[in-house]
């Protein structure tokens, strides 16, 4: 085992309590913090500190350094924060993860960026407390030399210096063998072993190190609790402090003579907690336990596995269905009860990727007041639905979607203050961001209440981008213009948005989760974007229809209603294409058996059913020859072993263990068109061809 | 003695492979067996439809989506049929799984480097790119498919060219 191995550990643990910082800063109240939250961002910083020193990563090491001495200030009041200092600690903040993600690519930190915080932390000390936090700026002060003494309280230095070089003992608490035998050697990285004995309840090891205590505490920590770890000097041997048991297990006078888990008297939580999640407190255990860090692919697997039990489990109960009810009740009992016990399974399994929309939400309030500073707007943001769930994958694709919307709501949605004062709007805009669920989808909403969508300037613009659009274009086909590559109807661009790259992008970005985008928008009332997301990517209501032999699924969102054409109701357009005529609406016909070239299939229109379905906010007529049934299925990637398959948008096993193909609705129309296309530049040269032929025939 | 007999021995059996030998028709061709997961019998296929004729769907691999691949089509040969005798060779080829449906399995041979002769060029239905050599076997000739470069290649259409 190599100390590598706990840096992924680290890692994580870091990006945590970054995230939980940046919380923190942004919830900061300038005029009278509490001092909860201020604690509890040192303790981050802190935690953040003392892991960077071990591991050697010696710029954000010393970049926490200096933000914690600043925050030190802070939390004793020192320091009175204004807003433009939170603002250089979200600057060290984001800082610290550019530096962590360096470090977590193998790479060092971009040393330049580095020696500029340092700066800027160093100026606001001098400037703030006229105090010199000494240690910045210079990299070559490394992790392995002197921490820079503590400029703040007398105590905390003192501690420290006997901690320099000395030796001390090590106390291990209720610790097993094998974890004991891999401390000493963590240990032995971070100084000299010179001696080690002791029992599982109490296990000393005599240490000479010149790190901190606290980075030897942190070290410990990813492999133990802080609880079981008692760090004390040797050689103070004078001062037989009473510690709990310490002297009655060993005889050694010189162990524990002064806990250094004290080194500031009122801060002995925070210093327990040295490298664990804020807000881990000893008395906060609770959700600690709770929970536990589980890897990804681990949850795939079972949610594969389970994916697999409900097909054999259909597959039985496809089996027994031919059973007498009364000759065989009990293997029939016990199938219904294996059916309910595996949906049960299969929807708690499900579960586990789900993590609330909270995650998304959170670094909005960080994006909107940058994004409002740098307008010079007011912006109020409101946050409806956190606790919607939504698959992990989804919510990790959905931010950088979700985040260009909101910059593009604050950039063109919501006007100036003036503006909005003059038009006897609030001055402050509001922008509101919910999620609710609807089936088994979910709405993500961006809502501001500023000027709207202005439909003359979006046709206007069209027409200068060679768009085809026509005056009589619906509102909601005009709105939807703004997805179109290029395309920007910002008067002026901004450092914010306006460069018409990223509304196609988003727009791509939604449809590749499942997902669309509808858009609502009054003048003068605001616009609301709303994202249309599948819960899940892993399952999927299906509709199973089937067309000649072979079985297809749509996915059941998509499904508006079937119908049997009336011969009335369908139109032959220009050429092959039809229309189908639903409650004065006219469908375009798509022949599921001529795009996939089924054969087979039931030509005539009139004796084919139309499933009415919704792709990208278009209705088409699906022709199909029978609709089998509704049910759940466990989608399967056709790309991992294939490639993708216009029309189809994955695959996914039925009862009786064969692959259905699922449905894509807009490639399918796009390839029944293509298709057509095809079938008339074939007629037209064939047309041309028996010209050229009777042609021939004349002349000769 | 016997000790270098049997290092020796051994030298030899590290440069001498194993293949998979497999009859498409008359001819009889060869596969590295390190390729190779299984052998299945050809069933319950799912067509996809607008792909090349010789792609002939995918089937329920104990839970994968496998494609399927009939190289007798590929091949062009005369005769193609699905009977009894018909079975799939399932490939492990770059972290894909993939099965090629065959005429029938024959058996596995060890081939000496000197067994293996460098194909000549020619065919326009099977490009010498594709081939790893021929292997003479008395009076028998294997064709060694290099089933890496063949499945992976553009004109089978089973993988999407990243230059896309």
């Amino acid at each position: 085992m190599d100390i590598t191995d706990f840096y992924d550990t680290f890692f994580e643990e870091a990006e945590e309590l970054l995230a939980d910082m940046e919380r923190y800063l942004l919830e900061l109240d300038v005029d009278e913090p509490d001092t909860e939250e201020l604690n509890a961002i040192f303790r981050a910083a802190h935690s953040i500190k003392g892991g960077a020193g071990t591991f050697g990563f010696d710029a954000l090491q010393k970049t926490t350094h200096l933000f914690e001495n600043l925050l030190d200030h802070t939390r004793k009041g020192e320091l009175a924060l204004r807003r433009d200092i939170v603002d250089i600690f979200l600057e060290t903040k984001d800082m610290l993860s550019d530096q962590l993600d360096a470090y977590r690519n193998g790479d060092e930190p971009d040393q330049e960026a580095f020696e500029r915080i340092c700066q800027t932390l160093q100026q606001l000390a001098l400037d703030e407390i006229g105090q010199d936090l000494g240690g910045g700026g210079s990299v070559q002060q490394t992790a392995k030399a002197k921490p820079a003494p503590e400029p703040a309280p007398a105590s905390a230095p003192e501690a420290d210096m006997n901690a320099d070089d000395g030796q001390r003992i090590v106390t291990l608490l209720n610790v097993g063998e094998k974890d004991r035998q891999l401390l000493v050697e963590e240990l032995g990285q971070l100084g000299e072993v010179i001696s080690h004995q002791g029992d599982e309840q109490r296990y000393e090891v005599l240490l000479a190190s010149s790190e901190s205590n606290d980075d030897i505490e942190a070290v410990m920590c990813f492999i133990i609790d802080a609880d079981q770890l008692q760090i004390s000097m040797a050689g103070e041997a004078g001062a037989p402090a009473a510690v709990d048991k310490a002297a009655a297990a060993t005889a050694a006078p010189a162990s524990i003579a002064k806990a250094v888990e004290t080194p500031e008297p009122h801060e002995k939580p925070v210093e327990k907690s040295v490298a664990k999640p804020v807000g881990a407190k000893p008395k906060a255990k609770g959700p600690e336990s709770a929970s536990i860090r589980v890897s990804v692919d681990k949850v795939d697997q079972i949610i594969n596995l389970v994916g697999e039990l409900i097909i054999t489990q259909s597959m039985l109960d496809q089996t027994v269905s031919d059973m007498d009810a009364v000759a065989d009740s009990a293997l029939l009992n016990g199938m219904s009860l294996l059916q309910r016990n595996a949906r049960d399974l299969q929807e708690s399994v499900m579960s586990i990727r789900m993590i609330p929309m909270d995650f998304v939400f959170s670094r909005f309030p960080r994006v909107v007041r940058e994004t409002a500073g740098k307008l010079g707007k007011e912006i109020e943001l409101v946050t409806e639905g956190e606790s919607t769930e939504l698959d992990k994958s989804l919510t990790e694709r959905i931010i950088d979607p979700l985040t260009h919307l909101v910059r593009n709501s604050l950039d063109h949605g919501i006007e100036m203050p003036e503006e909005r004062v003059a038009a006897g709007k609030p001055r402050v805009g509001r922008l509101t961001l919910s999620a609710q669920h609807q089936g088994g989808n979910i709405l993500i909403e961006v809502v501001d209440d500023g000027a709207g969508l202005n439909r003359d300037r979006l046709l206007a613009k069209a027409r200068e981008n060679g768009l085809p659009v026509s005056d009589t274009m619906s509102d909601d086909d005009v709105w939807q213009l703004i997805f179109a590559p290029g395309f920007s109807t910002a008067k002026v661009v901004t450092d914010v948005s306006g460069r018409g790259v990223g509304m196609d992008v988003v727009k791509r970005n939604i449809q590749g989760m499942g997902g669309h985008v509808e858009i609502m928008s009054k003048p003068g009332e605001g616009t609301r974007i709303r994202i249309v997301l599948p819960l899940t990517l892993a399952i999927l209501d299906g509709m199973s229809i089937k067309v000649g032999n072979e079985m297809f699924i749509l996915p059941l969102t998509a499904v508006l209603e079937s119908l049997q054409p009336a011969k009335d109701d369908l139109y032959a357009m220009a050429g092959d294409d039809v229309v189908l005529k639903v409650r004065d609406e006219y469908l375009p016909v798509v022949a599921v058996h001529e795009a996939l070239d089924v054969p087979g299939a039931k030509t005539k229109l009139a004796e084919s059913i139309a499933v009415i379905v919704q792709g990208e906010g278009r209705r088409y007529a699906l022709l199909v020859d029978d609709l089998v049934g509704q049910q759940q299925v466990v989608v399967k990637n056709l790309e991992t072993n294939y490639r993708k398959v216009p029309g189809v948008s994955a695959a996914t096993i039925l009862g009786d263990g064969s692959v259905a193909l699922i449905l894509d609705i807009t490639g399918l129309h796009r390839l029944s068109r293509a298709k057509k296309e095809v079938r008339r530049s074939e007629r037209t040269y064939q047309s041309l061809e028996a010209l050229s032929d009777k042609e021939l025939e004349t002349s000769s | 003695m016997n000790s270098t007999n049997e290092a020796a021995l051994t030298a030899a059996e590290a440069h001498n492979r194993e293949f998979l030998v497999f009859s498409l028709g008359e001819e009889e061709y060869a596969v590295d067996i390190l390729k190779v997961q299984e052998i299945r019998g050809y069933e319950n296929v799912t067509r996809i439809a607008n792909a090349p004729d010789f792609i002939k769907g995918v089937t329920n691999l104990r839970g994968v989506i496998v494609p399927i691949v009939d190289l007798r089509i590929k091949f062009h040969l005369d005769k193609v049929e699905y009977g009894g005798q018909t079975v799939v060779i399932v490939v492990n080829v770059e972290d894909r799984v993939v099965g090629i449906v065959v005429d029938g399995v024959s058996d596995v041979m060890m081939l000496t480097p000197d067994q293996i002769k460098p194909a000549p060029e020619f065919g326009v239905t099977l490009s010498s790119d594709f081939l790893s050599g021929l292997g003479s076997l008395d009076d028998r000739m294997l064709v060694i498919v290099d089933i890496d470069k063949l499945l992976t290649s553009d004109e089978m259409a089973l993988v999407e060219q990243t230059t896309e």
